[in-house]
């Protein structure tokens, strides 16, 4: 093969192989990206129960409950809206869980309106607001 | 005044780096032959600039000047010395200066030693990196001074993030780091090659060491931070497809894919072109890398700027570095001479072969980083990818990956067959086949890509040892032994990785002190809990005793609070056997004095760390094999 066919040929497999990629990307993310939901997104567009979602919203005051076998935890998420979700997760709650605080919880919804965690997200600080709600906050502030 | 001295370091050097560039672009001038000589010298000055300031920061932090703004935010008087000196790169100013510090020094490194390439491509380099430190240069004077005054000073600092207080942070960032920087210095090689003509096999071996060392750096950064999310976030994953993680795996595929193919390069004179392309690559990852990590677009542990202006600065910064890159590729590509030819079946093919692999996972992995902030972007949907995403569409890659790796190093250059290579790999094969048979029969119940890692675990690394087999090991040369190393750390690692997907076993209660609980093979009881204060913290300890049949020992989870600022953490005890880890993590008590246990029993988890250190042993045995050959005159039969 002469050099320049060759060139060419390695060309054409590298726009293959990242081509490729990117379909298997595009096809992957279509089933397995989850969606971010706000308690204002479930009323607005129905509960998602086809696939495994991420809530995110403000633990209610007052609303942590655990359960009688000590590693289950029930909690509503709520956000500026009346909207609230009730959560129910098995595990140790991460560190900066608390009443009031911002939390982000990965999971699936049952029919009845609960959703069930799997994984409450634990990687952000003290200050830490899911950026739904930080957006929605700004954009009340810059309206005022 | 320690703070007004190392801003004037700061400001002489970015000054320096302008001049370097200038004189650089004169030199390369037809006429430009009286200022050739004046290049190196100021590339030095201005690594030696960047280094005072920066040391003049570790200084400030040391001494908790608290009229400094940074260390007001960021440090506290209290905080025990390491965590002080760590400090100065834990926050976003310190860490960009450290980031520029890195890349001067490398480039006044070049300036000092390179003697091997054409000095007008030496200067090329070297003006290419000063106009990429420049850029951050700006970025930290304009939008980021680490040394900007409070007046009046306030009484205390606010601390650093209990989080981050761990001996692991004080080397993990700047491990990433030299690793970016070395992947930079390679890039500005390319530039340098591109814009002097000066592709070849020189240029190949002048930018080698600098990618090998890159890519030491960021397998040791990787492995360390995996390691550091493992014990530190108490959850007892060790990889979450975080895009900060995410954001240090990027750099390393292209520099894994950049290694293999500029050794072709060097060797056999082939694949130019890819070659320089992969570097443009490289450098764009590190580049996308940054900007995930300072720009505050991510929001994590290790977003620490949450300033727009700063993410709007450093995408600037990247469309320039990168767009003029493509463009300079796109003008002078076509300049560049083919290389040797090989066949389908050679050593060549299948490195061509593990750059493709390489760049479709590193496709995978962009993607799945990427699209939830361009689908926000564009239409304001929140969308997360996860985990589930990045295994199914990048682990089959990966596994094929391996599979590559193990055939490329018992093939020989240029041409080979088929029939050749089968008998090489029969070894391995049979050994596959055995290790597949005997985990079905110990484990029946295991889950298809567990199995598949072990099994083609087993076989890489026999396959890995193939090229030093019959072989006297003294007259073996170093880089030889550092790629056997380096690929036998690959199959360590899998065969950890693979052994905690389909053998952990978790257990998750609430325990009153007396009680005892089962995880695997072992018995833990929870003897009691007690009180304990460390220097800045107070903590509810957990004493546990675990026992596997024979001897008991103790452990002692904790659930922390640290006054400033006031955060909980939980500290996760970790015991580790030779066929495994206990991992006991201790929750808050509940209204009838039960404390949350959560245990994981994680067989063999320890050889992904392991092979991760393997890897980086591999590349540094070849960087010592690279560096003592010095200038080898005929044409290397291996490689590394």
């Amino acid at each position: 093969m002469k050099a320049k066919h060759q060139r060419l040929t390695l060309l054409l497999l590298a726009l293959a192989a990242v081509l490729g990629a990117v379909l298997l990307a595009m096809s992957a993310l279509r089933d397995q990206a989850s969606y971010f939901y706000a308690p204002a997104d479930v009323v607005r567009k129905g509960l998602p129960l086809d696939k495994p979602v991420r809530i995110g919203g403000m633990v209610e005051e007052g609303s942590v409950r655990h359960a009688g076998d000590g590693v289950t935890i029930e909690f509503v998420v709520g956000d500026e809206t009346d909207a609230t979700i009730p959560v129910r997760y098995r595990g140790i709650v991460p560190d900066l869980f608390k009443e009031g605080s911002g939390v982000v919880a990965e999971g699936r919804f049952q029919p009845g309106g609960l959703f069930v965690a799997t994984e409450i997200l634990a990687k952000h600080d003290e200050n830490y607001m899911p950026p739904k709600l930080a957006g929605e906050r700004h954009k009340a502030e810059s309206l005022q | 005044m320690i703070a007004e001295a190392g801003l004037a370091a700061l400001w002489l050097a970015a000054a320096l780096a302008l001049l370097q560039l200038f004189l650089g672009a004169a030199a390369l001038r037809p006429e430009g032959g009286q200022v050739i000589a004046s290049v190196r010298p100021v590339a030095v000055a201005q690594g030696l600039l960047s280094a005072l300031s920066f040391l003049l920061l570790i200084q400030l932090f040391l001494a908790t000047d608290l009229s400094v703004k940074l260390i007001a935010a960021n440090s506290h008087s209290m905080k025990p010395w390491l965590y002080k000196f760590a400090g100065a790169w834990g926050n976003h100013e310190g860490s960009m200066l450290l980031w520029v510090t890195v890349l001067a020094v490398a480039g006044a490194a070049v300036a000092l030693f390179e003697r091997r390439l054409a000095e007008r491509t030496v200067i090329a380099t070297l003006a290419a990196q000063a106009a990429i430190g420049l850029g951050f240069y700006a970025f930290l004077l304009f939008a980021s001074n680490p040394f900007e005054r409070l007046n009046p000073a306030p009484p205390e600092g606010n601390g650093l993030n209990p989080l981050l207080q761990d001996p692991g942070l004080a080397f993990h960032p700047p491990t990433l780091y030299f690793g970016y920087v070395g992947i930079s210095m390679a890039f500005s090689f390319a530039v340098g090659a591109l814009l002097t003509r000066d592709v070849g096999p020189t240029f190949a071996r002048a930018m080698r060491p600098w990618v090998l060392a890159a890519w030491i750096f960021l397998t040791l950064g990787i492995t360390a931070g995996s390691y550091w999310a493992y014990y530190e976030l108490g959850w007892g994953g060790w990889w979450f497809w975080d895009p900060v993680e995410n954001a240090s795996l990027m750099p390393w595929l292209a520099a894994t894919a950049l290694l293999h193919s500029v050794t072709v390069l060097a060797t056999r004179g082939g694949l130019r072109v890819w070659t320089l392309m992969l570097a443009v690559v490289a450098f764009s990852m590190s580049m996308v890398g940054t900007f995930l990590v300072r720009s505050g677009i991510l929001t994590s542990v290790h977003a620490f700027a949450v300033d727009p202006r700063r993410g709007l600065f450093i995408l600037i910064l990247l469309g320039l570095y990168i767009g003029g890159a493509l463009v300079l590729f796109a003008l002078r590509a076509h300049t560049v001479k083919e290389g040797t030819t090989f066949e389908a079946v050679s050593r060549e093919g299948a490195l061509v072969a593990n750059n493709l692999l390489l760049s479709a996972i590193l496709g995978v992995v962009l993607v799945g980083t990427l699209y939830p902030l361009g689908l926000e972007v564009a239409t304001g949907d929140k969308l997360s990818v996860g985990a589930p995403y990045f295994n199914a569409a990048a682990g089959p890659l990966a596994l094929a990956l391996i599979a590559t790796m193990a055939a490329g190093p018992l093939l020989r250059w240029r041409r080979d067959s088929l029939a050749a290579l089968v008998r090489r790999i029969a070894l391995p094969l049979l050994l596959m086949a055995a290790t597949c048979l005997l985990i079905l029969l110990l484990a029946p119940g295991i889950r298809v890509l567990p199995l598949l890692g072990l099994t083609l675990a087993a076989g890489t690394a026999a396959a890995s040892l193939g090229p030093l087999w019959r072989r006297n090991p003294r007259r073996t040369p170093l880089f030889t032994w550092g790629m056997a190393v380096a690929h036998l750390g690959i199959a360590v690692s899998l065969a950890g990785m693979a052994s905690e997907a389909a053998f952990t076993r978790e257990t998750l209660v609430a325990a009153r002190p007396g009680e005892t609980v089962e995880v695997g093979p072992y018995r833990v009881q929870l003897t009691a809990v007690e009180p304990v204060a460390g220097p800045n913290w107070t903590a509810l300890e957990g004493r546990l005793t675990a026992s596997r049949g024979g001897s008991a020992f103790s452990m002692t989870p904790q659930a922390r609070t640290f006054s400033s600022p006031p955060t909980d953490t939980s500290e996760a005890d970790i015991a580790t056997m030779l066929d495994g880890q206990l991992y006991t993590v201790i929750g808050r008590p509940d209204e009838q004095g039960r404390w949350q246990l959560r245990l994981w029993w994680k067989p063999f988890v320890t050889l992904i760390w392991l092979g991760g250190a393997l890897v980086a042993l591999g590349g540094i045995l070849s960087l010592i094999g690279r560096i003592r050959r010095g200038r080898p005159a005929k044409v290397e039969e291996s490689f590394a």
